[in-house]
């Protein structure tokens, strides 16, 4: 039971996280309100404070913008897939008795500590790469025409650089939890003669439905904000350009700064949006 | 598990799993390779694997180029600053979330995630005026800064949902034996909480290590880590693959290690709630 | 109150240790942002010679990948600059950074310097109503590069000024894909610094523009379809797998590798073709870049250049810095390390008639070739009102050039017709220009 004493020292204890946050939040994300309204292109040495609503309509008019939302939710649909069901494979797998556990499961998690710039330059050069790249080696070596990734498929190399990035994170959070699976239920399961696709579909898969909303979430939040990976593969070519990408070209390349940063506006909005519905999943599963 | 495991499955089985680990750990390992061979072997066509000469140019060339001691010295400023600041902030504010929540608990938590969507270029303009207007662009402190504040959400998210976890009938058991609010966090619940704070520390120190977006453009030189580092060496003229590779490594074998060494604690507590 | 209180006391902390940083060295520190260019490399490894003419100056690198350094040094000049005393920078941004006021002007260089010396078109590029905001560290224009012992094989002899269509048809002679030769190497990849640089110059050379006087995109034009559709076919036929991801580093090591029969691409590439790294040095042969006869060549105009940027503290040191790395004697100090043909190029007349250089580098008549004729002032056929040869001198220039970039790219990797890429290309670039208020 929670008392008055201690219910006060609980608002002291939150009140740094929030206040951080809340100057975090404040004053950059202000400022960017601010811009958003304003035509601002320091290149044309422009700065004019106030143009009412006009960033938004042209950057939400603008041809690129419905095709960057549909990326961006291909880029991340198609990330999560991956991790999820990789991550329980290899949850599954890692929990099988083997000789070297641990040093797989070092293997496994090791992609998570490469740092995004380094994993895209290596995937980008040293095995995209149509010309010295070791697919291209693979493909000749099968006698297939070599395959040009980043330009023939360039949203999903991008989605392989980046699950591999994250598989790691999935897996290690899945296999917690299929740790958990108690072994009793799963071996009366087997004794009543279940197959073990029904094991897996009736008793393995609800009891992970908790890790796999929590990954979804966590790793939504991380993927919306790709752009490493972009930047250093395709620089946004071949319908490789998200969102976040779509500010930045407005931003530095552009160097519209006004409509830029009413695009970040949009891009939080949206974020939210999706935050929010998924928060309402995570919440109820949470709470139960 | 009580089942009997025979042999022939548990060799089947360590076969695919180590066949599977090393398919998903390849890329770092032909990285590795990679960094030891002439340019002209990286790019050899049938490509080499271990019969070549092993040599320590492309290091020496990388390291000749740049300033490594520095960009390493403040990647690990940085990551464990960031760390340490975020630590010390999210710390007491979970613990209040998990053990006291109020009614309005649970949206405090949900803003907090919330901020975490803010794309990162879109407040570009705006913190690179900020930071020069109080002078502290290129300096570690804005960068400890601005990392502790992207990462913060996430590592309260954490922790609570590590703390929420700690059984609540010790804190009364604790508080029948007429323990104070100050001897009860000390001895009785920090101990539960120690390895949920571990986890929480190693995954805020990678997260932080490999932030590319604002190392790179809050920094020049004397804060420069090494995110910015590797920017140099990803497409220079000529062949770059051996030296690219011997950068990479440079810049990804130390949290490598240290994630390799760390794994344990990193495991045990990285649940986000994810186990009931 | 407290906020503020707290606000006071992190700034005191923040000003004291920025006080004790300072104070730590006696000499001028400067700190220069350049590209990881192979001409910057080597001056980097030089630098002892400065430090022993100049010991008071300190000098602090940093080298970044191209697109990176535009990043960081754009949004430093732009929110009022203060992290660099020099800048890596282009002839694009030159003359608009110049002309906002971000540059120092440097009219007032000693006369040991010899700025005649500067190739004259070069000099107009980096400078605003006559004054200089930059001095350039290596020129360049574009030309052919080509494989004689190829040529010969395909019984053809490559002119000293081809045009595209015998271009075309020696590539598609000299393409044999089974063992991995391609007639043809052009810039693919997407970026007005990439693949708009090669295709922009190579339209003028169609009678192609970007604009008309009254900045009405051009992209609807005949011409325009002309340039796409002949530059798709021809890369089709003969060019690499690929393409559409291969820059001028992509380009090069295909050429080093002995892939590319025609490689058309900057002046500056000429000392690498040739150098240790090339399997193909001995036969490497070079031409001007081609035309269609209609009076304009596809050859640009491009100059890596030093500028310091106003908010600089140290403007004295820069410019001590500034003369030595782009002066007269700089020249003979690379080549006593790395032989004469490893010089920066493009810069100054009195290399050209260096008969050390001349001697050493087989591309250096053909550069000056190229870069005589290159015209930014008067770039295509019918008139513009803007200058730059394979860029349109406007601040805007950049994020369209990119996009544009972007729909030429996906029309090479096959992802959409040639007339698509030129609509979408219309559509984007009005909808820019009209943005800006053109």
């Amino acid at each position: 039971m929670a008392t008055q004493h201690s219910r006060s020292a609980a608002r002291l204890m939150i009140a740094p996280a929030v206040f951080v946050l809340l100057v975090w939040m404040l004053i950059p994300l202000c400022m960017t309100l601010y811009f958003s309204f304003a035509d601002y292109r320091p290149m044309r040495a422009t700065f004019e404070p106030w143009i009412g609503f006009d960033n938004y309509v042209s950057f939400v008019t603008s041809s690129s913008f419905t095709n960057s939302v549909i990326t961006t939710l291909q880029m991340v649909g198609g990330i999560l897939c991956i991790t999820i069901a990789g991550g329980i494979a290899l949850a599954l797998l890692l929990d099988q008795p083997i000789f070297g556990q641990g040093v797989v499961r070092i293997l496994v998690i090791a992609p998570f500590f490469v740092m995004p710039t380094v994993s895209a330059l290596v995937w980008k050069n040293m095995f995209f790469n149509v010309d010295n790249g070791l697919f291209s080696y693979l493909y000749k070596a099968l006698g297939l025409q070599p395959y040009d990734f980043l330009s023939q498929a360039p949203v999903f190399s991008i989605v392989v650089i980046v699950a591999w990035q994250w598989l790691p994170f999935a897996t290690l959070i899945l296999l917690t939890a299929v740790q958990s699976l108690s072994s009793e239920q799963l071996e009366a399961a087997e004794m009543d003669g279940a197959p073990g696709w029904a094991r897996f579909w009736y008793i393995i898969l609800p009891h992970l439905s908790r890790a796999i909303t929590v990954v979804i979430l966590i790793q939504t939040i991380f993927l919306l904000s790709v752009f490493a990976e972009i930047f250093v593969t395709t620089n946004g070519a071949f319908g490789t350009r998200t969102l976040t990408y779509l500010v930045y070209q407005r931003v530095l390349e552009s160097q519209n700064i006004g409509l830029g940063s009413a695009g970040g506006i949009i891009a939080v909005i949206l974020a939210n949006i999706v935050a929010i519905f998924l928060m309402r999943i995570v919440g109820k599963n949470l709470d139960n | 598990m009580a089942r009997a495991i025979t042999t022939r499955k548990k060799v089947m089985w360590t076969a695919l799993s180590w066949g599977i680990g090393l398919l998903i750990f390849f890329p770092i390992l032909w990285t590795f390779l990679t960094s030891f061979k002439t340019e002209a072997t990286a790019i050899a066509d049938p490509p080499v694997w271990f019969a070549f000469d092993w040599t320590l140019e492309n290091y020496r060339a990388v390291q000749e180029r740049s300033n490594y001691p520095l960009a390493l010295t403040n990647s690990i400023i940085i990551a464990v600053g960031s760390t340490i600041l975020g630590i010390a902030i999210a710390v007491p504010a979970a613990w209040a979330m998990a053990f006291v929540p109020g009614r309005r608990t649970k949206d405090v938590l949900l803003w907090m995630l919330s901020t975490k969507m803010l794309p990162a270029v879109g407040v570009l303009y705006p913190l690179v005026l900020l930071a020069k207007w109080l002078g502290v662009m290129d300096s570690r402190i804005l960068l400890i800064v601005v990392l502790m504040l992207i990462n913060l959400p996430i590592i309260v998210w954490m922790l609570y949902t590590y703390f929420r976890e700690i059984p609540g009938e010790i804190l009364e058991a604790a508080r029948m034996d007429g323990a104070s609010l100050r001897n009860e966090i000390i001895y009785v619940l920090t101990p539960m909480a120690i390895p949920g704070i571990a986890s929480t520390i190693l995954l805020n120190i990678i997260l932080a290590w490999n932030e590319a977006f604002w190392t790179i453009l809050l920094t020049t030189v004397d804060a420069a880590p090494l995110t910015k580092f590797i920017a140099s060496f990803s497409a220079p003229e000529g062949l770059f693959y051996a030296k690219l590779s011997a950068a990479s490594m440079m810049a990804i074998a130390p949290i490598l290690v240290m994630g390799w060494f760390s794994q344990k604690q990193l495991v045990r507590g990285l649940t986000f709630g994810a186990v009931k | 109150m407290k906020l503020e209180r707290a606000f006071f006391a992190a700034t005191a902390i923040v000003s004291v240790a920025a006080t004790a940083a300072m104070a730590q060295s006696d000499a001028t520190t400067l700190t220069i942002a350049t590209v990881n260019n192979g001409d910057m490399i080597t001056m980097q490894g030089l630098m002892d010679d400065f430090n022993e003419k100049h010991p008071d100056i300190n000098v602090e690198w940093v080298t970044l990948e191209e697109n990176v350094l535009r990043q960081n040094v754009t949004t430093d000049i732009s929110t009022g600059g203060g992290q660099y005393d020099i800048l890596t920078i282009g002839t694009y941004e030159v003359p608009i950074w110049g002309a906002n006021g971000w540059l120092v002007p440097l009219d007032d260089l000693p006369a040991e310097y010899e700025v005649d010396d500067i190739i004259p078109a070069i000099r107009d590029g980096l400078s605003v109503d006559d004054t200089l905001y930059a001095v350039p560290f290596y020129g360049e224009s574009s030309f052919t590069m080509y494989r004689k012992d190829l040529m010969e094989e395909a019984g053809l002899e490559m002119p000293d000024a081809p045009t595209w269509e015998f271009i075309r048809d020696a590539a598609a002679k000299m393409t044999d894909r089974e063992n991995d030769v391609n007639g043809i190497c052009l810039r693919g990849k997407a970026g007005w610094g990439e693949n708009m640089a090669l295709l922009t110059a190579m339209s003028n050379s169609f009678g192609a523009r970007w604009f008309d006087e009254d900045w009405n995109a051009q992209f609807d034009s005949e011409a325009w379809s002309n340039t796409l559709n002949f530059y798709l076919d021809m890369m089709e036929e003969s060019g690499p797998a690929g393409a559409a991801n291969n820059g001028f580093n992509e380009n090069l090591t295909l050429f080093q590798q002995g892939k590319c029969g025609i490689w058309i691409d900057a002046t500056s590439a000429g000392q690498f073709v040739v150098n240790d790294d090339s399997t193909v040095a001995e036969h490497v042969g070079f031409a001007q870049a081609p035309d269609t006869g209609l009076g304009k060549r596809g050859n640009w105009l491009w100059a890596w250049s030093l500028a310091i940027p106003t908010s600089s503290e140290n403007v004295e040191a820069a410019k001590t810095f500034l003369t030595w790395a782009t002066g007269p004697d700089y020249g003979e100090l690379v080549a006593n390390e790395k032989g004469w043909v490893a010089v920066p190029p493009g810069t100054r007349s009195s290399l050209y008639e260096n008969e050390n250089y001349t001697g050493a580098a087989p591309f250096a008549d053909m550069t000056m070739a190229s870069m005589n004729t290159a015209d930014p002032n008067n770039p295509t056929v019918d008139p513009v009102p803007y200058t730059g040869v394979q860029f349109v001198a406007i601040p805007e220039f950049q994020g369209i050039g990119t996009q544009v970039g972007q729909q030429f790219a996906a029309a090479l990797a096959g992802q959409q017709s040639a007339e698509d890429a030129l609509a979408a290309a219309q559509e984007l670039t009005n909808e820019e220009m009209e943005a800006a208020g053109y």
